[in-house]
């Protein structure tokens, strides 16, 4: 097979060629490598110096993984996009990884990604922002923006991100690919740097929704690890659907009006109207408490960030700033010169929400709106199978576009805090390009068709099945080809 | 004239549980390990890293919730408290806040207010000139005790006195000891009690300002530490002064208390629900579980010793609250040959060998079962002496020897020769003898003085190497001189 | 919103320094956002319970197993400053 033809070849259908012997795992992975080690768009933080010794025989027997900065690999730099961080070699692996390694994966490279996973952008990375492949100027998304970027230009067959507000679906959608937040406790959160402990989760960034199937079907599972880990019912199965009959699906009025891009909002009701050929229907729905989800999170992840990042104290891993035998110097000058502008504002942000006089007004209140989004959930999914929205507000915006309006920033999660919040399984597939609002009186030519456009399907707690299969028809219809920013 | 001030002192004691593993993570509990060799990624706060709850700290802690009467919650939850300190690698420490596990109860006459699990800190070295803590530069880190479950037990203000305060910390200490929950060791640190104290004028019902003194290691040093500190809050009071709230240290060498106030002490824990443990839900098992394995505890033994064996109150409660001399006695009380023993007198006289003679030959916390005397032994040697078998001063000899060397009371007696002599022959003419060479005693008693017979006795005694019974010296020369 | 004041007490609670340069921004910015979420207070909550896990899952303990530790020389090996057999660090009451 030529190197072009290795490279279109997406996880699942690698796995199977590897599996009868169509290509060698060593073929493959050296490939990739040469791809991940030339990669102009600064979507990896490291890259493997060898290929490794082929894999025994194993469902992934051989096909190589990427895989976000934060998860721990051992002896492998795992620095979280951080400074405070740089060059620490974790002495232990992550289970997430350590479970796809253990089905036969290999580890090709590590992905850059927003510092601490807090962005949405990639431009808060202490290794440089991402270039969405799309439009080089363009930002990927964020935090995973490494991972959705080096999937989308072909630089590695599939890669693991981590999901907290957005991280996984809005990326996924700015790139133009597929991308998972499992239920939380899914997927073992052990050997994860943390960001938002009661959030967090990781997930695949890959190709097509049947590659998404495949990795989650790896990586979920009770973790005694995790405390917070569940034993998933049953088994993924790869999707097969054609048809949607009967399926309901529930549009809410409060995530899909004001606040999204037109040319965004147009290619999401031209996905509802492909969904209705293919027999589903699609009903207007109320979450009534979404409109507060965004500051709910904006509580709850910085206060749970302020206190998981505490641990970066100079003291027994990561960069230290000396100074003169004070300790409360030496830890104040490294967490300064350690922390990017972002992480500590988000630190500050969750340390005053948790501090004396404000923690009911903040913190408490922010977990009662918690609440009331998970009961909107439950209501509406008494009506209907799904809830879906665009992923994103906006398309892949202009890098540096956002940088200087934190709040403006923070809006990019408007569509997928809620599912967050509500722990609740959420998927993102691309369903078609849009022109950014600045390029209206470009052409279409001119701008090369658009950048990519998120639909998202969000289900109950343990519906990944179904999510997968009525993903998987919508993709089989839509027919969006990402091959173009591949080669 | 100055007021005359109560004092009001709570407690908080922190108990190192036995477990062998640490609260959130598997690393075995270390007991003198080389620095930093007991430690994983949990334990080391390394970034990922996730804590999951020891399923026997919680049974400890249901255990020790049951000994102190308290209210186990059906449902608790883990809070981190967040504060920066080289001890405490994730920058926070999980413990309990507002959803303890236990909640009120009562040790004897004071209120219990709760109980809570929590994770112990590492170890701090001071290293510099001098090695003292204040003028050190530079501390060494050792994470093997970092992550050691504790229970903090935490009482109402209750006690009145330092010495009550000892008292009834000793008391805790019997009871957490028996349980088997904890080495409470103050020595080693695994038993560890800061107290709140106050003074209020006598007859107020207001409590005054407390203050916190942290850490005093000893019995003695609790006790000094509160009297010091009262006497520093009544002088205070007495100049018109007011007590500031603050956290102390008592200096045991200079007997002088400082503030241990540094420059950031903005104190705000911040205390949030643990997001990485869910909440302990405390099942039927799991309370039945604690039930099971709860002991008999000291109250309860106590009334027992009195109530089915006679015993006095006084040998009941030492044997109770020192559960090694208790545990000790019931064994050796059942290796008695006589498996009717004259009941009450029996046991009240093994009681009284245990608790007294034995107890005062050990070491002090020593227990009678790691010593030489076997439960055996000191049965067949009160029985002995209860049956005048052997004099009392001969059965001290013998205990002395079984002390030192261990084996059987009776082999002892015969080679020594120290069975008692029967008020036969040969003592009636040993006491004859003895009458003769104390003719100034024999004549005053003689002449009605009954308690000259002093030097008579002694040399008798001296003669049969205290083998003789008293009573029937006492006798012989009453007939003899009669 | 948040002044001055607020914000280095704020720091100094999360042991972070911050420049002079640094400080108005970041209470201009931080006033910003809690304007935003403050938002929330507008809600009726008064029989809302809080949520801290969504997915409730009790009794998940660990038996009270020993694991293997970690090699004193690998755990050393990531520390900024070592003295012998642990971490250095200044010391909190110097
Ligand atoms: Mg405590
Ligand atoms: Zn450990």
């Amino acid at each position: 097979m030529s190197a072009e033809e290795l490279v279109s070849l997406g996880a699942q259908a690698a796995a199977q060629a590897l599996a009868s012997g169509q290509i060698a795992a060593h073929e493959l992975y050296e490939i990739y490598r040469s791809r991940a080690a030339a990669d102009d768009l600064n979507c990896f933080t490291w890259v493997a110096e060898q290929t490794p010794a082929p894999p025994a025989a194993s469902p992934l027997g051989g096909v190589p993984l990427a895989v976000k900065d934060l998860f721990c690999t051992e002896g492998v730099p795992s620095q979280s996009g951080s400074r405070i961080l740089e060059g620490y070699l974790p002495p232990y692996t992550a289970t997430a990884v350590e479970r796809l390694l253990g089905a036969g994966a290999c580890l090709l490279a590590k992905t850059n990604q927003d510092e601490f996973a807090m962005g949405s952008s990639n431009e808060n990375s202490a290794f440089g922002p991402v270039l969405n492949p799309w439009d080089r100027s363009r930002v990927p998304g964020g935090s995973s923006g490494g991972s959705a970027a080096a999937v989308a230009a072909g630089l590695t067959p599939w890669a693991l991100g981590t999901d907290t507000g957005g991280s996984i679906r809005q990326p996924a959608a700015l790139c133009g690919i597929v991308g998972f937040k499992p239920t939380y406790g899914a997927v073992s959160r052990y050997g994860m740097i943390a960001f938002a402990s009661s959030l967090d989760q990781a997930g695949p960034l890959t190709r097509d929704v049947t590659d998404a199937a495949l990795m989650l079907r790896h990586l979920i599972g009770y973790d005694e690890c995790d405390a917070t880990s569940l034993d998933f019912p049953g088994e993924i199965a790869l999707p097969t659907a054609e048809r949607l009959d009967g399926v309901r699906l529930g549009v809410p009025e409060e995530l899909t009006g004001e606040g999204i891009e037109a040319g965004v909002l147009a290619a999401f009701h031209a996905t509802l109207a492909l969904a209705e050929q293919l027999g589903a229907t699609v009903e207007p729905i109320s979450l009534p408490h979404a409109a507060h989800a965004l500051s709910a999170y904006y509580v709850i992840a910085p206060a749970e960030c302020s206190s998981n990042l505490a641990r970066f104290d100079g003291v027994r891993y990561g960069m230290r700033t000396e100074a003169a035998g004070d300790l409360t110097e030496m830890y104040t000058r490294t967490r300064h010169d350690g922390f990017g502008a972002e992480v500590k504002r988000r630190i500050m942000l969750g340390t005053y929400a948790l501090s004396s006089g404000y923690y009911d007004a903040y913190y408490g209140r922010a977990q009662c709106v918690r609440t009331k989004i998970v009961e909107d959930f439950r209501n509406v999914f008494a009506d209907v199978d799904f809830v879906v929205t665009p992923t994103a507000p906006s398309v892949a915006f202009p890098l540096g576009s956002k940088t200087a309006d934190p709040l403006a920033m923070y809006l990019n999660d408007f569509c997928t805090v809620p599912m967050s919040l509500a722990g609740i399984p959420a998927i993102s597939i691309p369903c078609g390009l849009a022109l950014p609002p600045e390029d209206r009186n470009v052409t279409e030519a001119a701008s090369g068709g658009g950048l990519p456009v998120g639909f998202q399907i969000a289900g109950p707690a343990f519906s990944e099945n179904r999510i997968l299969e009525t993903a998987f028809a919508l993709e089989q219809a839509i027919g969006f080809d990402g091959g173009t920013v591949r080669a | 004239m100055t007021t005359t001030y109560e004092p009001v002192i709570g407690l908080e004691i922190h108990v190192q549980l036995l477990t062998r593993t640490k609260m959130f993570c598997g690393c075995e509990l270390s007991f003198g390990e080389p620095p930093n060799t007991r430690t994983c990624p949990v334990c080391l706060g390394l970034p990922g890293a996730l804590p999951v709850a020891n399923a026997q700290a919680i049974h400890f802690g249901l255990m020790i919730g049951l000994a102190l009467d308290s209210e186990l919650a059906p449902r608790s939850i883990f809070h981190r408290k967040n504060y920066f300190y080289p001890d405490l690698p994730k920058g926070y420490q999980i413990s309990q806040y507002d959803e303890p596990l236990c909640r009120g109860g009562r040790l004897a006459d004071v209120r219990i207010h709760r109980v809570h699990l929590e994770e112990d800190a590492a170890k701090l070295v001071h290293v510099g000139a001098s090695g003292r803590i204040h003028a050190s530069d530079a501390s060494i880190v050792d994470f093997n005790r970092g992550g050691t479950p504790l229970a903090e037990i935490v009482t109402e203000p209750d006690l009145h006195s330092p010495e009550q305060a000892g008292q009834w910390l000793r008391l805790l200490r019997a009871t957490l000891r028996h349980l088997g929950v904890s080495d409470v060791n103050m020595d080693e640190g695994s038993l560890r009690c800061d107290a709140n104290v106050s003074v209020r004028p006598e007859g107020s019902r207001e409590l005054g300002t407390k203050t916190e003194l942290k850490n005093m290691n000893s019995f003695r040093f609790l006790e000094r530490g509160i009297r010091a500190e009262i006497a520093r809050q009544e002088g205070i009071l007495n100049e018109g002064g007011r007590v500031v709230q603050e956290t102390l240290h008592f200096d045991p060498g200079s007997g002088e208390i400082t503030s241990l106030r540094s420059k950031e002490q903005a104190h705000d824990y911040r205390y949030f629900p643990e997001p990485d443990l869910a909440p302990v839900a405390v099942s039927e098992t799991m309370l039945a579980a604690a039930r099971q394995a709860m002991p008999e505890l000291p109250s309860a033994r106590a009334v027992r010793l009195q109530d089915s064996l006679g015993l006095s109150a006084e040998s009941a409660h030492l044997l109770a609250f020192r559960p090694e001399l208790g545990d000790y006695f019931e064994q050796a009380l059942q290796s008695s040959p006589d498996s009717t023993p004259s009941a009450g007198a029996q046991a009240q006289a093994l009681a009284n060998w245990v608790t007294g003679e034995l107890a005062k030959r050990l070491a002090p916390e020593e227990s009678p079962a790691d010593s030489k005397v076997s439960p055996e032994a000191i049965t067949v040697l009160s029985q002995m002496a209860a049956e005048k078998q052997i004099s009392v001063g001969a059965a001290r000899q013998v205990l002395d020897r079984l002390v030192a060397e261990g084996g059987d009371p009776r082999t002892l007696v015969e080679q020594e020769g120290l069975a008692a002599l029967d008020g036969g022959d040969e003592l009636r003419q040993i006491v004859r003898a003895a009458i003769a060479a104390n003719a100034d005693a024999a004549q005053r008693v003689r002449a009605g003085n009954p308690k000259a017979t002093g030097p008579i006795v002694g040399y008798v005694m001296r003669e049969t190497k205290g083998r003789a019974d008293g009573a029937e010296v006492t006798r012989l020369i009453a007939e003899l001189l009669g | 919103m948040i002044d001055r004041e607020e914000v280095l007490h704020i720091a100094r609670l999360a042991r972070l320094r911050l420049g002079e340069e640094e400080i108005e921004p970041m209470a201009r910015e931080l006033s910003a956002v809690i304007e935003h979420v403050a938002k929330i207070g507008e809600l009726d909550l008064r029989d809302t319970a809080p949520t801290s896990h969504v997915v409730e899952v009790a009794g998940r303990l660990r038996a009270d197993e020993p694991h293997q530790c970690l090699p004193r020389e690998v755990v050393l090996a990531q520390a900024p400053a070592v003295s012998g057999e642990g971490f250095l660090v200044p010391s909190p009451q110097a």
